[in-house]
């Protein structure tokens, strides 16, 4: 999977983020690392957070697209 | 509610800190479990570890208690905590060591040592 898919599908869900970034780790296509700092975590306890990048991101972590994911989320406030 | 899901939400609720992850604490098989275990251990907890690769319905079913997608899963006190990096970062700010005194108590570290394996399977 391509970094390009995983940020498409994580701008649709956070059209608002001030920052968003995908890495691959390893280059293999399913060891990422995402940030996102958005309005939405604002007051957000970290588990919430984390739950709403699961949720843009549900698709490829059901099927084994995401082997393993890193998740770094920030307010804006 | 199946037998395995059962053993597992027993787990969640029965074990002060519950460790879902990928190995055991001797033989970690991933990184994010890895973290999330050190994380734990330097904050004293008293670990009770699932290892979840011997049986894919493990996760499946634990995934569908908890809601959360990945692995490793902490629970302290039955309440999803989270995965490796919220629990890295809460370790980080001081809250985990906050969050286990709450709930555990001010003497959480003098509980069992981290470490101890439960096998959801065999139960």
């Amino acid at each position: 999977m391509s970094t390009a898919r995983l940020e498409t599908l994580l701008r649709a869900a956070f059209p608002d983020a001030a920052e968003l970034d995908v890495a691959d780790r390893t280059g293999g296509g399913d060891h990422f690392q995402v940030a996102v700092t958005s309005p939405r975590f604002n007051g957000l306890p970290l588990l919430e957070q984390h739950r709403l990048v699961n949720e843009a991101l549900a698709d490829p972590l059901a099927d084994g697209t995401i082997h393993e994911l890193r998740i770094k989320t920030r307010g804006t406030e | 509610m199946s037998e395995l899901r059962e053993t597992i939400q027993q787990v969640i609720e029965n074990e002060p800190v519950a460790l879902f992850m990928k190995g055991t604490p001797q033989f970690v098989m991933c990184g994010n479990s890895e973290r999330a275990l050190r994380a734990l251990r330097e904050a004293g907890a008293p670990v009770t570890a699932v290892d979840i690769l011997p049986d894919p319905r493990i996760r499946q079913e634990l995934s569908a208690l908890s809601g959360w997608p990945t692995i490793p899963q902490v629970f302290v006190r039955g309440e999803l905590i989270g995965g490796a990096d919220i629990v890295e970062e809460l370790a980080a700010t001081g809250d985990l060591e906050r969050t286990l005194q709450e709930k555990l108590g001010a003497d959480y570290r003098e509980g069992e040592p981290a470490g101890r394996v439960v096998d959801v399977l065999a139960a």
